[in-house]
């Protein structure tokens, strides 16, 4: 049974005063061991960069544990807004593969929530390891996207920096997810 | 209603700003259970002070000095303890402390704007700020937003995950408002609406507004983990 939720506003466009705090992109400190930069934009329906978008980054542990019983070196979760190019980055590990409720194994992948001005509700997408292939194709939730629109959920590794754009709309138009 | 028909579209053209943020295709659903996991461990410390606004500088800031509390609950009505929640808001003049703010109202030197606290044993949250001001935004032609402070709330489930606004009782800027009113039932609009609660009103001191607050829950019964 459901009670009567709270409904959701737009973050609006002045998060900045409450929301980023410093260091908020470095879900891992630089330097640590398996550390990668991902870096990406976040772009409109006219192609135009988001200047004001925020997203938030939350996976699981190294065992694909979301409680992260005995990981003390991060929480898993990192905070960054978008700067005038619409432009965003934060610096991780790549997380265990979490289990899916019926068992069968997830690739490894981050949960990315997206907020800005101009968006009633969040948004939520996940961002997939290029260097998975395997366990990417058997990925139970991938796989529950049409292939032609799968690209946008798989970063693309440039020059050792993951890249991972997302579209909110229009021509290839990231993947979000109902929740 | 289910609870997606409860909640703001994406596209709500009278707010210009969905028309080209809005996701054109429809969302993925993933099978039940997929999103029930834990929320996210927040990374910040939250220190004595950071839910009294009026403390932040040498000086009070100025403005009518409100007390906003109310509880943070699941949508069974249990109490959610130790949650997180974030808040900002314009100044009392309808300014933000941020350089996109174009509004020429005055910055108030002793004010700004954000706050942040962990809910109680019985999931109750209370700040202590000053009332915010209407402030005009490009929207439509005389476009004000009403008074509004906003919210930001983890819960205990990654679905938990809430970002919204309250609003203050008897504001007539609120029917004319295209974020409050791409709810699409007046019962929801309803709910972020804080009521003007006597009770925890402080004499010669400050008004007090109370705002319930209702998380989603998981989604599926939970299922057995492996050791």
């Amino acid at each position: 049974m459901s009670g009567p939720l709270t409904p959701s506003q737009t973050v609006g466009p002045f998060f900045g005063v409450g929301l980023p705090f410093e260091k908020g992109e470095q879900i891992v400190a630089p330097g640590s061991a398996g550390v990668m930069r991902i870096e990406g934009q976040v772009l409109d329906g006219n192609g135009q960069p988001v200047p004001d978008a925020l997203l938030e980054i939350w996976q699981p542990d190294g065992r694909g544990r979301y409680d992260r019983a005995g990981d003390g070196e991060t929480t898993g979760f990192g905070r960054s807004r978008t700067d005038s190019e619409g432009a965003f980055s934060f610096l991780t590990v790549k997380p265990g593969a979490a289990k899916a409720p019926d068992g069968r194994t997830q690739a490894p992948h981050l949960n990315v929530t997206v907020f800005a001005r101009g968006l009633l509700r969040h948004l939520v997408t996940r961002m997939y390891f290029p260097d998975e292939t395997e366990a990417n194709a058997t990925d139970p939730a991938l796989n529950l996207v049409e292939p032609a629109r799968q690209e946008t959920l798989i970063a693309k590794n440039c020059g050792g920096v993951l890249h991972f754009d997302i579209r909110l709309q229009g021509e290839r138009e990231t993947v979000f997810f109902a929740i | 209603m289910n609870e997606d028909e409860r909640e703001p579209p994406y596209l709500y053209p009278d707010y210009v700003g969905t028309r080209l943020r809005a996701p054109a295709k429809p969302l993925v659903s993933l099978p039940e259970g997929f999103h029930d996991f834990p929320a996210p461990l927040f990374p910040r410390t939250i220190a004595e002070l950071d839910h009294d606004l009026t403390r932040q500088h040498s000086g009070e800031p100025l403005g009518e000095r409100i007390i906003v509390t109310g509880r943070v609950l699941d949508s069974d009505g249990r109490p959610l303890r130790n949650t997180i929640v974030e808040v900002w808001q314009a100044n009392a003049a309808g300014r933000y402390l941020d350089h996109d703010d174009q509004h020429p109202a005055p910055l108030d030197p002793n004010f700004s704007g954000a706050g942040r606290c962990l809910t109680d044993d019985e999931g109750r949250y209370r700040f202590i700020t000053i009332k915010p001001g209407a402030y005009p935004w490009k929207n439509h032609r005389n476009a004000w937003r009403p008074a509004h402070i906003h919210f930001s709330l983890f819960g205990s489930e990654f679905r938990s995950r809430l970002v919204t606004q309250m609003y203050f009782p008897g504001d007539p800027l609120m029917p004319r408002d295209p974020i409050l009113q791409s709810i699409p039932d007046q019962a929801g609009r309803e709910r972020l609406v804080s009521q003007f609660d006597p009770e925890t009103t402080v004499p010669e001191w400050a008004l007090a507004y109370r705002w319930d607050i209702v998380l989603r829950g998981r989604a599926a019964t939970p299922f057995e983990d492996e050791p």
